[in-house]
């Protein structure tokens, strides 16, 4: 038997315990890290406890936890809050969705953790309004962690006391991005400001914050009780333990996986992803969501952590992997999610606004056939400045997905602007429909289901397509019998 | 106060902590060009940092930082003269073109506007992203400015001057992505807003989004500027008269001590009056009922006789004095000594107290 590559902590107890009964989660294990914490440990140990396991940020930027809750615990402040970040946007992400539904309380519990640490007693969990099972679940956990005694005053009968609630997000991507998140809880519009000052320092209500990943947030409780080494034993010299990615796209598997940091992009894809649905050959995968960008078939031996990720114009993001085939056109795909980012920008800097709009022009354009090598040179000088200029995270990130996508497929673009022709056989307007003469037996099929009527021909002669009054629609193809009609 | 050791373009300089990488340069005399920035903010962090013009590259950091909202750190090197600085200005104020009017021809901001100086300052013609451009229809509805947000760059400063100087919150921004435009409530007209018609917003615009009203065309190389102080109340607002030949034409707000480069709507558009045909020019005095044009002295003469007469028949206190807030402090002292002493009554008040 193949050697497990798996290696659930994040997710340890989803699937496995009853997401609405403390006692199920209590049973595995559940608030030891917090009795550790608070019968054990000074909220020094703990921040020097979270910065020796390495954990960084499983929301997207990767920065160091015990280093951001150092920071928090610097500044003095009768009140200071811990945000939990379940803003999830990234299309084809739902890691922090099925932990919030099958894990509640570690998410609670490492934010109690989290609080104790930097000296705070407040916390506020920012969750989409879009996940009712999540925010259901969620309720039920804190009025059972308040009736337990393990959220609210005195908790254990120590001096330390944690309150929680929840807010939620209208559905805005940005509101991901820390800052914006801050906004958006406060009540303004959901857009991002400049750092600094850092959340640590000014975030909710200008007192010092910690805004956590949900991931992030469900492997620290984990990381207090089995320590700093078993943790950072896994994964690679700057990534440790463990990331939860979320296969979608053409892959056999479909659905979350754990896996330690380091491992490599053939065994995600091929071994635990099962390669690629139907025998095609794999082409790429997104990762990152939209900010991230297309690792391809010549990166298959790239170790996945935040640096090597990055190296390859992606990055680690929230973990969505989006797996194309030898079908997929790369200026398609980058002109998908250039369209998501410009339709989610804020609109605050001017390079995101204007830029993100001029960037899908162009791949518009180029997928019609109407592009020209110079605005392959324009995208590319127009992308390394927006990531240069942008404000945020978002604007910073957006061009990813052409820079990668460039990285590898250039050819692509350059077929789609000097031969006009799609490669992958994606982009319509430059395809052609075209009667394979051998082939065709003139059954007329095809010209009965043309919805314009630009196929003619006698019956059981070669019929033939005006490609003037083609519109491209496939219905042909996908009706003859013969395989007498290709395009190309 | 603690200082920094910064170095801008190899120079070397000490700054206060809490200073903007802005400020570091401007003591050095080395100029970052700047469109969203407002002086109005006191603190760094309260900038907008929108615009994304006045990016400088730092040593150390991934991406450029803007010069405006970042502060200074013990040590930090800052490079403003690269070519990969210039590049990223050049296209940001080339974004900015590519959504907005090429009409400088007749745009009444000509010669006064931002974007304008940025694109000759970096060689742009037209822009190279052309592409879709907002089209937004001219909002007329208040009566002394209009809104034409074709010509808006999105850079916030009206926003930021209503929200947080004037404090009347009339707009704020509405829509997202490439729409993102500053909005009266429901994006309607300003007419439906709760705005006070200051014309702050008009004052801090950058480009030709937001203008008064005028009466009189004029061109910005046409008019000259003569500092004074607002004569409507005792605030003392320093501004700038601007005028055209012998008329006045506009007046801009100055950053005096006790205005911070605000003004009231009546001191930034109630200026017509000066040369107005209905505007008394001489005393006037009422002859057989009728009111007739009179010297000065024939006016002072009649005041006294009838202070004089009124006083012996009836006493002082069957006299009072109102005097205006539209003259001096000196002024006004003098009038009350007046009624005081010579008048004998202390019924003297003055129009601010109304």
């Amino acid at each position: 038997m193949a050697e497990k590559k798996q290696l659930r902590i994040a997710t340890r107890n989803s699937g496995f315990i009853d997401p609405e009964n403390i006692d199920s989660y209590i049973a595995a294990g559940g608030y030891l890290g917090l009795a550790k914490c608070l019968g054990e440990m000074t909220p020094e140990a703990v921040i020097d406890l979270m910065k020796a396991s390495g954990i960084r940020g499983r929301g997207g930027a990767g920065f160091p936890t015990g280093v951001k809750w150092g920071f928090a615990a610097k500044y003095a402040s009768d009140t200071k809050y811990v945000v939990c970040n379940a803003d999830e946007g990234d299309p084809g992400a739902f890691m922090d969705r099925a932990i919030l539904e099958g894990d509640p309380h570690s998410v609670l519990e490492a934010m109690a953790i989290g609080a104790y640490a930097i000296g705070g007693n407040k916390g506020t969990i920012y969750i989409r309004a879009e996940y009712p099972m999540a925010i259901d679940r969620l309720k039920i956990a804190i009025e059972q962690a308040e009736a337990k005694g393990v959220i609210g005053k005195n908790i254990m009968g120590s001096d330390f006391s944690f309150d929680l609630d929840i807010k939620y997000g209208a559905g805005a991507f940005v509101c991901g991005e820390e800052t914006a998140l801050i906004n958006s809880m406060e009540g303004n519009r959901g857009e991002p400001y400049t750092k600094p000052p850092f959340p640590a320092e000014a975030g909710y209500w200008d007192k010092p914050t910690i805004v956590n990943n949900v991931e992030t947030l469900a492997s620290i409780p984990a990381i207090i009780v089995k320590g700093a080494e078993w943790f950072n034993g896994i994964g690679t010299e700057t990534s440790k333990g463990t990331k939860v990615f979320a296969l979608a796209g053409k892959i056999n598997n479909v659905g979350l996986i754990e896996v330690p940091m380091g491992i490599t992009l053939q065994e995600v894809i091929m071994e635990v992803g099962g390669g690629v649905r139907n025998g095609k050959k794999f082409k790429a995968v997104q990762t990152g969501g939209p900010s991230g960008g297309a690792l391809t078939y010549k990166d298959l031996d790239v170790k996945i952590d935040y640096e090597s990720l990055v190296a390859c114009q992606s990055m680690m993001g929230s973990g969505g992997m989006i797996v194309m085939d030898e079908d997929d056109c790369m200026v398609a795909i980058a002109k998908f999610f250039v369209e998501f980012t410009m339709e989610e920008t804020c609109g605050k800097c001017t390079p995101c606004r204007i830029g993100s709009k001029r960037i899908y022009e162009a791949l518009d354009k180029i997928t019609m056939g109407q592009g020209s090598l110079e605005d392959i040179e324009k995208l590319k000088l127009l992308s390394v400045a927006i990531k240069d200029t942008a404000l945020c995270g978002l604007g910073q990130t957006m061009p990813n997905p052409v820079l990668s996508t460039m990285r590898v497929f250039e050819d692509e673009y350059t077929a789609h602007v000097v031969d006009k022709k799609c490669p992958a056989g994606v982009c319509s307007d430059l395809l052609e429909f075209i009667v394979v003469d051998e082939k065709c037996v003139g059954c007329t099929l095809c010209a009965r289901v043309c919805p314009v009527d630009c196929i003619g021909g006698k019956v059981k002669e070669v019929h033939v397509i005006d490609q003037a009054a083609c519109i491209k629609c496939g219905a042909c193809l996908d009706k003859c019998k013969f395989d007498a009609i290709i395009k190309q | 106060m603690s200082m920094l050791n910064v170095t801008v373009d190899g120079q070397a300089t000490q700054v206060a902590a809490g200073s903007a990488i802005l400020d570091a340069a401007n003591q050095l005399g080395i100029e970052i060009p700047t469109l969203c920035y407002l002086d109005m903010e006191k603190k760094f962090n309260q900038q907008a940092a929108a615009c994304r013009i006045c990016v400088v590259e730092v040593e150390n950091r991934r991406n450029l930082a803007p010069a405006c909202a970042t502060p200074v750190m013990e040590g930090m090197i800052i490079k403003t003269d690269t070519e990969r600085v210039h590049t990223a200005r050049k296209i940001v104020v080339d974004l900015m073109l590519s959504d907005h009017p090429l009409d400088c021809l007749t745009c009444e901001q000509a010669g006064s506007c931002v974007l304008q100086d940025l694109c000759y300052q970096y060689g742009l013609e037209q822009t190279t992203f052309a592409g879709q451009r907002n089209d937004y229809p001219e909002d007329a509805t208040n009566k002394f400015y209009s809104r034409n947000l074709n010509k808006c760059v999105a850079c916030r400063r009206c926003v930021t001057v209503c929200s947080n100087f004037q404090n009347t919150k009339a707009i704020g921004f509405g829509d997202r992505g490439f729409n993102t435009h500053p909005v009266a409530p429901f994006d309607r007209g300003m007419d439906e807003s709760t705005c006070v018609s200051c014309g702050n917003c008009v004052s801090v615009c950058p480009t030709g989004a937001l203008l008064p009203k005028s009466k009189e065309k004029f061109r910005s190389w046409e008019i000259s500027k003569t500092e004074t102080t607002c004569s409507y109340c005792g605030v003392g607002c320093q501004m700038n008269l601007l005028t055209k030949g012998n008329k006045v034409v506009g007046v801009e707000p100055l950053n005096g001590a006790a205005n911070d480069g605000l003004l009231c709507v009546k001191g930034k558009f109630g200026f017509n009056f000066i040369n107005h045909p209905d505007r008394l020019t001489t005393p006037l005095v009422r002859k057989d009922g009728q009111l007739v044009e009179a010297t000065w002295d024939e006016a002072y003469s009649l005041i006294a006789d009838k202070v004089k007469a009124t006083k012996a028949e009836f006493g002082s206190e069957a006299l009072a004095g109102l005097s205006s807030a539209r003259v001096t402090n000196e002024e006004n002292y003098l009038f009350q000594k007046m009624v005081r002493a010579a008048f004998g009554t202390n019924s003297v008040d003055h129009c601010a107290r109304l």
